[in-house]
């Protein structure tokens, strides 16, 4: 598979390290009333679609760079990349 | 058979080959398996169930029947296809699932019990005893069943990868494949041409007709000149693209140095992986049989490869020869013969407007029922105007059709389509992105299309990536379509053979339809109909047909067969390419290996690093006595140890300390430059996962260190932390570990002797206390940074120099200490040193002990949020009541073992009694005693309690005392000494 690093064009699949469903952007507000809760469902329940997913990469043998992918886990087919720093940084 | 005229050969030479051991000779320009027919042998191997004598069926990498064992010893390989096994003087070869000989075989008395061994029959037979299974029947079936077998040696040759980026990948170097290649290689793309044979041409080397008025093979010649002379273009033979992976990355297997007896300085064969924009799959087609009465005797074979035998290799077909089709195709076999002056006795043909061609006799309306030979065919039963009749046949060439090879177009789950008009699956649609299919493989199979398709596909690939390519001049060429019948078998009532290899008759299917295994997925499963080094690519289509017709449904409707990976068998060591022994993974050395090594250390690998283990000395015969002496210079003098495999991450930025406040559970905000902090990192679920130091050497400026083991995690983690959760604040990070050497210099002499090297150094207690860090120069101006920190209890230091200086800091140390009894260390004495002390390893915090479990709680702080702070409160985790204890075996000579478990004195052991683990262990020189720790439930309110440590496995009980898991000065005097 080829990634489309954003910063450093198509790059091979094996130059990444795989992480899995991009929500662990989402870390819950620890000060919450309902935090212990909240935690639970960020730390141990992840969409597993057949279809579109936005998932988390991380360049390990590259730039270091955590990307959030755009895939189709159906078809493999790549939708798009973007920096998690970007997305996060945009209030995603 | 024997040899006729012409003939792509080299008569020239003469090459020599062991087949069984019977010597025969061959050309430069054959494959085993047509100079093995060129010498007459019909029989070379015994089928896989039935051990039915079987002889070549194919031309190509389809073959199911003629597989033997290539070369012997270490570099015997099983399941080699003869005929594509490229001759080469002194070639050895043997057949294979055989005994005692091919000729004679023993286990051939399968074939009598063959109405026992139909289609699932070990799932029916061997139901009982159940133990019976392994111990008896599937052992039996194996020996008795199966292809060859593997040397048990390590593969002596070696291996390589390559990588390569096209423009375009072209996939089948026959008339398609050359055309599309010459088009894009001239439009200047770049182009990779891969073909799974030795020589390009594909089907073109094995016809007759001329394209233009000269001979195809003179076609081919000249465009591979061409294509050879543009820089554009890389042609790969003997290369067999095996897989279409994702985003056009496409895996090919090229065989180097096969075809030689020995690979010399060469590789043998080169993993290729292909990241191509545009792909042209050209990969021809596959001729299949019909299947009718014993149509496995040898010397049926399939008629378009008879003909290729006879126009490329010049063999001709042994005794007197007959095609049998439902197809045109079969009557060129007959008629190439003819014109090679083979005379041909008939071509049966269940059609009645079959053609014919010249030269022969066309039966029309007939057709074969049987055959006779058991080693050998020797009559042919026709059925002709309705009458059976036994003829004298030597040789018969089937044809009952050609399927497009359509396998690489399915590997990303595309179906293909059938196609009433051509009788056969075609691709299908959904083709892997960026791929499209031209030539025999598309369906258009004549060679006037082929050339055609390719060119146009080729020209349309390259539209789409910008680049424009002209039409090429492309020769006339003969157009006649095949015009199949839809005739798929012959029915009878005997067994008719539909896939060879796995020895798949139609009644099989019959049976399995009636079984109701009526999905063709089920089929195949129940028959294992399709399965092994063939993947049915001769009898899929057929299956499919004969069951449609059983279940009165169409083929389409009946199912569809798709493939996977790898298109022809791959050998796991390619796979491999290279990657095994020492190459296996990246070897790292510590830098003050080469010291170590010239020390005589024994070393031992910790992940990808080989650490120094111990430094055994003249007269030491055991290594426990090394690491006794060695732990004891640290408590007693002074001891070096090198640490620089502990993960090292620099962190800077203003907000440094803020970042590290959220992925240390404990603060390190506040921590005063020029001190260092023990830190604890929880995962996210509540659970410790790393420890380390932490050190303020600037106010924007940390460095920390993790466990060897998780360097790389804990980095990735941080990385997360960083961007994924707070990319607003100011930090950032890199990974240090391979920049700076790392000493730990341990014991009451330490501060003595670093004094001796350290530049302008104050290190009195006042002025360089415990916990204190600083950046300095050593040895004259060297910058180096220095750690008051200890694992072993004893007033130690760590200080780091840039990698490259940790030689020689390492010789310089020894060399100035020496009048102090200084002592190298390895990792065991740095066990024992911190098993003594208490501290927590991997052992401890393995990912399933909480801050609690270790006697941290209070590094966990309240007061801030940290990754696994709000988890790590959570009922689950506060309520687990094991806490991490020292044992002492009452017997201090016997070993208390990591693993074992903890059970009250006198208790019964149970799971549900059980009351912790052991963890770590080791013999303390300290202590004269065996000493270990582990979890115990409530273990901080059973000091002095007498414990039982279980070892069901060695069933061993050893009392032990439960003890604080401080041994050695438990308050801490000494290493703030």
């Amino acid at each position: 598979m080829l990634i489309p690093h954003p910063l450093l064009g198509p790059r091979d699949a094996q130059e990444f390290t795989y992480l899995g469903d991009a929500r662990l952007l989402e870390r819950p507000d620890p000060a919450a009333e309902n935090a212990e809760a909240r935690f639970c469902d960020y730390v141990y329940l992840r969409d597993n679609p057949a279809g579109v997913h936005r998932e988390l990469w991380f360049h390990e043998h590259g730039d270091r760079s955590w990307l959030v992918v755009t895939r189709d886990t159906v078809t493999h087919e790549i939708l798009g990349a973007e920096l998690a720093a970007d997305v996060k940084g945009a209030g995603a | 058979m024997s040899r006729i005229d012409g003939g792509l050969i080299d008569r020239t030479r003469t090459l020599t080959f062991r087949f069984d051991g019977r010597r025969y000779q061959g050309h430069p320009g054959d494959t085993l398996a047509s100079a093995l027919l060129a010498n007459g042998v019909r029989l070379v191997g015994r089928s896989f169930k039935y051990h039915r004598p079987r002889g070549v069926l194919s031309a190509g990498s389809e073959e199911p029947n003629a597989l033997v064992t290539l070369r012997s010893g270490a570099r015997a390989e099983p399941n080699t296809r003869a005929t594509t096994a490229e001759l080469f003087d002194g070639l050895e070869a043997a057949s294979q699932n055989r005994w005692p000989t091919v000729g004679f075989d023993l286990l051939a008395a399968n074939d009598l019990s063959a109405p026992l061994l139909t289609a699932g029959f070990y799932y029916k037979t061997f139901m009982w005893p159940r133990g019976w299974w392994e111990k008896l029947y599937e052992p039996a079936i194996r020996r008795a069943a199966g292809l060859g077998r593997l040397s048990m040696e390590p593969d002596p040759d070696a291996y390589d990868k390559g990588f390569l980026h096209p423009d375009l990948l072209v996939v089948g170097g026959g008339a398609a494949g050359l055309a599309a290649a010459l088009t894009a290689g001239r439009a200047g793309a770049q182009v990779v041409l891969a073909d799974e044979d030795f020589r390009l041409g594909g089907r073109l080397l094995a016809e007759r007709h001329a394209l233009d008025d000269a001979p195809a093979a003179d076609w081919v010649r000249s465009v591979e000149a061409e294509l050879a002379g543009l820089p554009n273009v890389r042609m790969l033979t003997r290369a067999t693209v095996f897989g279409a992976y994702d985003h056009g990355v496409y895996g090919v297997v090229e065989r180097v140095s096969d075809h030689l007896a020995r690979p010399g300085g060469a590789v043998r064969q080169t993993l290729w992986r292909i990241t191509a924009k545009r792909t042209v799959l050209a990969a021809g087609a596959t001729e299949r049989h019909i299947p009718f009465r014993d149509n496995d005797r040898p010397g049926i074979m399939l008629a378009g490869a008879m003909r290729a035998y006879a126009n490329r290799w010049a063999v001709a077909p042994k005794g007197r020869v007959a095609v049998f089709t439902n197809n045109d195709d079969g009557h060129r076999t007959a008629a190439d013969l003819v014109a090679r002056g083979v005379p041909v006795m008939a071509v049966i043909d269940p059609r009645e407007d079959a053609p014919n061609l010249g030269g022969y006799p066309t039966w029309t309306g007939a057709v074969v029922t049987g055959a006779r030979g058991r080693r050998g065919l020797s009559a042919i039963e026709v059925v002709r105007n309705g009458r059976p009749e036994w003829v004298e046949c030597a040789s018969l060439g089937v044809s009952g059709g050609w399927n497009p090879n359509v396998a690489l177009a399915s590997h990303h789950r595309g179906r293909p389509q059938w196609s009433e008009e051509h009788l056969a699956f075609l691709p299908g649609a959904e083709l892997p992105p960026g791929m499209v299919v031209a030539g025999a493989a598309a369906g258009n199979g004549t060679t006037h299309a082929a050339l055609r398709d390719g060119a146009m596909k080729a020209r349309d690939a390259l539209e789409e990536l910008g680049v424009r390519a002209a039409a090429i001049d492309l020769p006339e060429a003969e157009d006649r379509p095949d015009r199949p019948a839809a005739y798929w078998h012959v029915p009878d009532r005997g067994r008719a053979w539909v896939d060879f290899q796995n020895d798949v008759t139609v009644k099989d299917i019959r049976l399995a339809h009636k079984e109701n295994m009526r999905p063709v997925e089920q089929l195949k499963r129940w028959t294992t109909l399709g399965m092994a080094t063939d993947q049915g690519k001769t009898a899929n289509v057929t299956a499919l047909a004969v069951m449609a017709e059983l279940t009165g449904k169409g083929i389409p409707q009946t199912g569809t067969t798709i493939f996977r990976p790898p298109y022809t068998p791959v050998a796991l060591s390619v796979l491999g390419g290279g990657d095994t022994g020492a190459h296996f993974r990246p070897t790292r050395l510590t830098p003050t290996h080469e010291w170590a090594k010239a020390q005589g250390a024994e070393f031992v690998e910790v992940g990808q690093w080989m650490r120094a283990q111990y430094f055994p000395k003249d007269g030491e015969t055991h290594w426990r006595q090394s690491v006794n002496r060695e732990a004891m210079a640290v408590r007693k003098s002074i001891g070096l140890c090198d640490v620089t495999t502990l993960g090292k991450i620099d962190v800077q930025g203003a907000e440094a300390g803020e970042f590290l406040n959220r992925v240390y559970s404990n603060t390190m905000a506040t921590l005063k430059v020029g001190r260092v902090r023990y830190g604890l990192m929880l995962r996210e679920d509540g659970v410790a996962y790393d420890d380390g130091t932490c050190a303020r050497l600037g106010e924007d400026h940390y460095v920390i260190t993790t466990t060897t083991a998780n360097a790389g995690l804990v980095f990735r983690n941080m990385e997360f932390a960083r961007q994924c959760l707070w990319p607003d604040l100011d930090v950032q990070l890199i990974s240090a570990t391979d920049a700076w050497a790392q000493i730990a210099v341990a014991g009451p002499q330490s501060r003595t002797l670093l004094s001796r090297i350290v530049d302008d150094a104050d290190l009195s207690n006042e002025a360089f206390p415990f916990m204190a860090c600083a950046a300095v120069t050593v040895c004259g101006g060297l910058r180096a940074r220095l750690f008051r920190i200890s694992f072993s209890g004893e007033l130690a230091y760590e200080i780091a120099v840039p990698a490259r200086y940790g030689n020689a800091l390492m010789e310089r140390l020894m060399h100035r200490g020496q009048d102090l009894g200084v002592t190298p260390y390895g990792t065991e004495a740095l066990g024992v040193l911190r098993i003594e002390k208490g501290h927590a390893v991997a052992a401890e915090i393995n990912g399933q002990t909480t801050a609690a479990m270790l006697g941290l709680a209070r590094m966990v702080s309240e007061k801030k949020d940290s990754i696994g702070a709000v988890m790590s409160r959570r009922a689950g985790l506060v309520e687990d009541r094991r806490r991490l204890v020292g044992l002492r075996p009452v017997d201090p000579s016997r070993q208390v073992v990591a693993g074992a478990h903890l059970f009250t004195a006198g208790a019964e052991q149970r799971t549900e009694t059980d009351q912790g683990w052991v963890t770590s262990s080791c013999f303390s020189p300290h202590l004269g005693s065996y000493i270990a720790m582990g979890f115990l439930e409530d273990g901080q309110d059973r000091l002095g309690e007498i414990v039982v440590a279980a070892d069901p496995l060695a069933g061993t009980d050893i009392e032990a005392k439960v003890v604080s898991p401080h041994f050695v000065d438990p308050e801490g005097e000494r290493l703030r000494d």
